[in-house]
């Protein structure tokens, strides 16, 4: 039996607060209905409940959060999955500015288009890797600055029928993980020093690992996706500052 | 008279030759140490001091050192293979006294010994305050985010030229907006830092080759100076600004041609008021070519340009040379920063010039009387504040872009100097301490031991322009990117937002008046 | 030069707004509820309000929202008025004792027409010399008269802005009474110095007003560049120059809405160098002459004036900005949650890419005094002025 928590005009700290209280009494799965704005929803949360989202959470949904597994039946506002370590984010619609910034564990999936700065210094060590699937289009500085994880960009289920894949600036600063994108955009959205690759054998069989669960939160046709031509980026170096400074 | 009356009243048949004492001689400001043990006597030292402070005594076998001939240029101390040589400052004292420094009293005893003038070189070395010192800049902290130029636009991009107040912008027949306001020419820097006018013949052809592909790769301008144009630098003209300074050296149609810009150099901020004058010494064959006067003579420069007397007269050789260029570049006029800087800069912005520039007291030269290098003109800093403030009070600050130049140092500098409402700067004395200058100030011998500041053929290969180049490429890189920093630093990601953005600045240790004056508040308020 | 000026205040904050593209008033009670939402991006030290549409008995007359610190200052802005202007009629400003609110100064309003003296009346009377004659006035009380400051000076439009929570101050100035057919808001969150009435948001002149999430680190540059051309800024707020800025650019240099939104958040010059002609030439020379009205800095901005709402975000978008449609409404606001506690059901929700204006003007001959500056056609009402989505217009 899923916990149901009506959010109406309640403020973020008494949501959490109730969030809390049911995960503490033994729930497993919990329902919030009529959100519309509030913050830092099951931000810090360390246990592996699921959540559903009904509305508009405000920002930072899920920061911090350490193993919730949280589905948004709407769109999310900015800064969602910040800093976020195990778990996942799935979004029923876009997603703002800032998703899952310096991420270190988890899946984020969104079904639509993300904002700016999307995944930027998303970071991988060990066994954790995280992963941004993004169903629709992104904005500038995708990836800035990445150290590690991946970034998948599908661009298949977009409102914005005239904006390219990706906007500008496009992995700049990259130094780890990896970009996959399905189709190409022009060289001049990648950053300094970044280039497209064809994917290969290996790249196929990561890809579609991910792709399948995907595909099963948004009840997509795996086939369909992975039919059309995907290209990697890659950092060119780990350091790709090493010559700046003059001693 | 003295003396005289001494020698006539001495009843000696044979007149007693006077012996001539150089008391300057007397006093080196160096002295040349030789670590003996060290020494393996290979006499290096002795071809590269052009000087001749080192010699062979064939009798003794040993190096000796003429204390008093040495300029203190480390050219010896560099090349030494065993580094036996250490110049040092000469620890022989006065009597100390506030009033009569050991500066003066040398002064005083070479100017007895030989009745001239004092000369210098480089730019004032006259501790007064340097307000780049006294300025600090801002950073963000929480309430904007500081950019990182590593991975964010940082655009420096900087257009010279006069600027109309607005635009008219039109829709054309396919629905897109055109502008029908006609504008330029402007002159594109992707850097806001440009090479200040030294010439060929004050500086090595290697060094302006050096300068011309820097600003080349740079998207900056370097400036030839007023000694014309050497043949091999022509294809460099869209980063080429030509100087027409009262010598008008080497100065003829295609000349004006060749480069984006012509700077008209009415005064130089280390001798403003006066000419020039190019020693006979170092009008070498190519030289001779590149000005168009013979071999050997004094280039000399008048203090005025014969053409102007006044400020109608500056109009006529600015039109002038639009006319003979066709309206194609864009007219430069500079001038010393002098006490009624502002109100000569309107008059030379409403005389139509598209730029014009500032050269402070602290400017550099290869040559200046040292009163004139020391104690003429004013502060850059005070000047540019001043200048930028009454051409904004008079509604003409777009009319033409402001350059300054004289006594920037580092990134910093011109950071502050943009923020103080400069469009770009110039740098000299930089460029040439990138290529191995160590500011020995005896440019105008024509003996530079680093072979920069000479055209003497044998020295000249001391320096080879690739090495300049890229030395020379390399400051100025490095220079932008610290630009880049401090800039996003301020939560700016592009120049334009800096310039004349004095809410950037903040003193320290100033007056009122001088706060007043640079238009900065502060530290603290 | 007086070199002293205290120190400009920067504030993260919460913007909203609403416009209804053929003229319907909208209730106060709506744009408070939306701006209300977003509590958390305040903290109490300043909100505001524009409301368009809400004095259509003087329609015709500038309507002059005048704070002052005393009687004696409001009593210098009566006399000058007397001189300088036609009255049609004044007042206090209802407002209602708020708990929370205190030492609130003065406020009342005129409604005023130029007075021009002498050969110049017949010339400039009734022509768009009145707006010019507007600023002048408006820059004379803001330097001249210690203690009073014009916070709004538009036709048919008020500012209403203050200390306090939005919901304090919508409830001081008694906004549930107003209804209007655009409405902007603003919930502030200074952070240099502490907030004072005039600092609030929005910040106006003539019919633009001007609310503004983030901080203006060009501020400098935009300030001096402005007293080139007679405005001074005197609010001591980073905002206050985008409101001369769309002034000069837009009224007096007749720049078009969307080239003057290019000056104000430029494309970047590696874009702008893979620019086919015109555009290339032209967007060169907006950088090139306008650099010193780009507005650096993390922004979202929201500006209104009679007849058009419209939307900016800084060129590298650091401030949130989303926008929604129902029918003929349009929302824009920081957070989507603004715009869906007064819109749960909107046609389409979006997110304007940076830099880049949306820019939502009403149907032709929809409201008295209507203006247009979509395509740079000021005062002709004769073409269609929605511009939705941007996207649409790219082919």
């Amino acid at each position: 039996m899923a916990f149901e928590i009506d959010a109406k005009d309640i403020h973020y700290r008494q949501v959490n607060e109730l969030i809390r209280e049911a995960i503490d009494q033994g729930a497993r799965e919990i329902v919030l209905k009529n959100v519309n704005g509030q913050r830092y929803l099951a931000a810090g949360i360390s246990s592996e409940v699921k959540i559903d989202v009904y509305g508009t959470p405000g920002l930072d949904l899920g920061a911090f959060m350490r193993g919730p597994n949280i589905v948004v039946h709407g769109n999310t506002q900015d800064g969602a999955g910040n800093t976020m370590d195990e778990g996942k984010i799935v979004v029923h619609g876009m997603a703002g500015d800032v998703v899952g910034y310096a991420m270190r564990g988890g899946k984020i999936h969104v079904a639509s288009d993300v904002g700016y700065r999307v995944g930027i210094h998303m970071k991988a060590y060990m066994d954790k890797v995280p992963v941004i699937i993004i169903g629709g289009k992104a904005g500038d500085f995708l990836g800035e600055y990445m150290a590690g994880g991946m970034i998948v960009l599908l661009g298949i289920n977009s409102r914005y029928e005239h904006r390219p894949l990706a906007g500008l600036f496009l992995g700049t600063g990259m130094h780890g993980g990896v970009i996959y994108l399905r189709g190409e955009i022009p060289s001049y959205h990648l950053g300094k020093g970044l280039s497209l690759e064809p994917i290969n054998k290996e790249d196929e069989a990561i890809l579609e690992g991910y792709l399948v669960d995907y595909c099963q939160d948004f009840g997509l046709d795996l086939q369909e996706i992975i039919d059309e031509k995907f290209f990697k980026i890659r950092p060119q170096t780990h350091r790709p500052y090493g010559k700046l400074y003059a001693y | 008279m003295a003396s005289q009356k001494e020698n006539s009243s001495a009843q000696e048949p044979k007149k007693k030759v006077r012996k001539k004492r150089l008391l300057s001689k007397l006093y080196p400001d160096f002295i040349i140490q030789r670590d003996l043990e060290k020494c393996i006597k290979c006499k290096i030292c002795i071809r590269e001091c052009t000087y001749e402070a080192h010699g062979w005594d064939e009798k003794r076998e040993i190096l000796t050192e003429d204390h008093a001939k040495c300029v203190g240029c480390h050219r010896c101390e560099a090349m030494c293979p065993t580094g036996a040589i250490v110049i040092t400052k000469n620890p022989s004292a006065f009597r100390e006294h506030d009033t009569w420094k050991p500066w003066f009293i040398k002064n005083v005893y070479k100017q007895a010994d030989t009745g001239g003038v004092l000369l210098s070189a480089t730019g004032c070395a006259v501790p007064f305050r340097n307000y780049w010192d006294h300025l600090v800049l801002d950073a963000c902290q929480v309430t904007n985010p500081p950019i990182d130029p590593l991975r964010e636009p940082m655009e420096l991009r900087t257009f010279l030229g006069p600027k109309p107040d607005a635009l008219q912008v039109e829709l054309d027949d396919e629905g897109r907006f055109y502008l029908k306001t006609k504008v330029g020419p402007w002159i594109k820097l992707e850097v806001p830092i440009m090479f200040a006018a030294m010439s060929y013949g004050a500086i090595s052809l290697h060094v302006h080759q050096g300068l011309a592909r820097a600003a080349k790769e740079l998207g900056t301008l370097y400036n030839t100076g007023e000694g014309g144009l050497h043949a091999s630098l022509y294809e460099y003209g869209s980063n080429t600004i030509v100087q027409c300074a009262s010598g008008r050296f080497g100065l003829h149609v295609d000349y004006l041609k060749a480069g984006v810009a012509i700077e008209i150099k009415i005064g130089q901020g280390a001798k403003p008021g006066i000419g020039g004058h190019l020693p006979g010494e170092k009008v070498t064959e190519e030289i001779s070519k590149t000005r168009m006067i013979p071999v050997g003579s004094d280039a000399l420069s008048p203090a005025p340009h014969h053409d102007i007397y006044s400020i109608e007269d500056l109009r006529g050789l600015i039109y002038a040379l639009k006319e003979a260029t066709e309206y194609k570049k864009l007219v430069f006029v500079k001038i010393a920063a002098v006490h009624n800087a502002p109100a000569i800069a309107s008059g030379i912005v409403r005389a139509g010039a598209d730029v014009v520039v500032l050269d402070g007291l602290r400017g550099g030269t290869g040559a200046a009387p040292t009163m004139f290098r020391d104690y003429v003109g004013i502060p850059v800093e005070l000047a540019l504040a001043a200048v930028d403030q009454r051409l904004r009070e008079e509604g003409i600050r777009n009319w033409a872009s402001l350059v300054i130049s004289g006594g920037i140092r580092c990134s910093a500098d011109v950071v502050k100097a943009i923020a103080l409402g400069a469009d770009a700067v110039y740098i000299g004395t930089p460029a040439l301490i990138a290529c191995g200058c160590t500011m020995c100030q005896r440019c105008f011998t024509g003996k530079c031991p680093w072979g920069i500041a000479t055209n003497n053929p044998k020295l000249l290969k001391r320096l080879d322009p690739d090495t300049a180049f890229e030395r020379i490429y390399n400051l100025v890189h490095g220079w932008a990117h610290e630009i880049q920093e401090l800039l996003g630093a301020m939560g700016l990601n592009s120049l334009e937002s800096l310039r004349g953005n004095r809410d950037k600045l903040r003193a320290v240790g100033l007056n009122e008046t001088e706060l007043r004056i640079l238009g900065v508040k502060h530290a603290g308020e | 030069m007086d070199i002293f000026i205290p120190n400009k205040e920067i504030s993260g904050c919460g913007l909203s707004g609403i416009i209804n593209r053929q003229g319907e008033l909208v209730k106060g009670e709506l744009i408070i509820e939306s701006i209300c939402c977003q509590m958390e991006r305040g903290n109490g030290l300043g909100a505001g309000f524009a409301a368009y549409g809400i004095y259509p008995e003087f329609q015709e007359h500038y309507c002059l929202h005048i704070m002052a610190d005393s009687k004696k200052a409001l009593k210098e802005v009566e006399e000058l008025l007397n001189h300088h202007c036609y009255m049609a009629h004044q007042e206090e400003i209802p407002t209602r004792p708020t708990p929370g609110i205190s030492s609130a100064p003065r406020f009342r309003r005129y409604f005023v027409k130029p007075r021009y003296e002498g050969e110049v009346r017949d010339l400039c009377e009734g022509t768009p010399d009145e707006d010019d004659y507007m600023v002048n006035l408006v820059m004379h009380i803001n330097t001249h008269i210690d203690g009073a400051y014009v916070i709004s000076s538009g036709r048919n439009m008020g500012a209403f802005k203050g200390v306090g929570f939005p919901d304090q101050i919508a409830n001081f100035f008694r906004l549930e009474e107003y209804s209007a057919y655009i409405w902007t808001a603003h919930n502030r969150f200074p952070t240099n110095t502490p907030g004072w009435w005039g600092g609030a948001h929005p910040f106006t002149i003539l019919d633009w007003s001007i609310v503004h999430n983030g901080e203006i680190s060009s501020y400098g540059t935009n300030r001096r560049y402005l007293e080139m051309f007679g405005y001074h800024c005197t609010l001591l707020t980073d905002t206050e120059v985008v409101a001369y800025l769309l002034d000069l650019l837009i009224r007096r240099h007749r720049l078009p809405m969307e080239v003057a939104c290019t000056a104000l958040a430029p494309p970047f010059w590696s874009e702008i160098d893979l620019m086919p002609e015109p555009e290339k030439t032209l967007y060169t020379s907006v950088r090139a002459v306008y650099g010193a009205a780009m507005l650096n800095g993390p922004f979202a901005i929201l500006f209104a004036y009679n007849g058009g709402l419209v939307g900016l975000n800084d060129r590298v978008k650091l401030r949130p900005l989303v926008t929604a449609k129902k029918g003929e409404f349009y929302y824009m606001a920081s957070e989507e949650a603004a715009i869906r506690a007064i819109c749960p059901d909107p046609d389409e929700v979006w997110c304007p890419k940076a830099g880049e204006p949306v820019i939502i003007e009403m149907e032709p001959n929809t409201i008295p005094n209507q203006r247009s500056y979509l395509h740079g056609q000021i005062f002709d009402l004769s073409t269609p002025i929605c511009r939705f989505p941007a996207e649409e217009e790219e082919e």
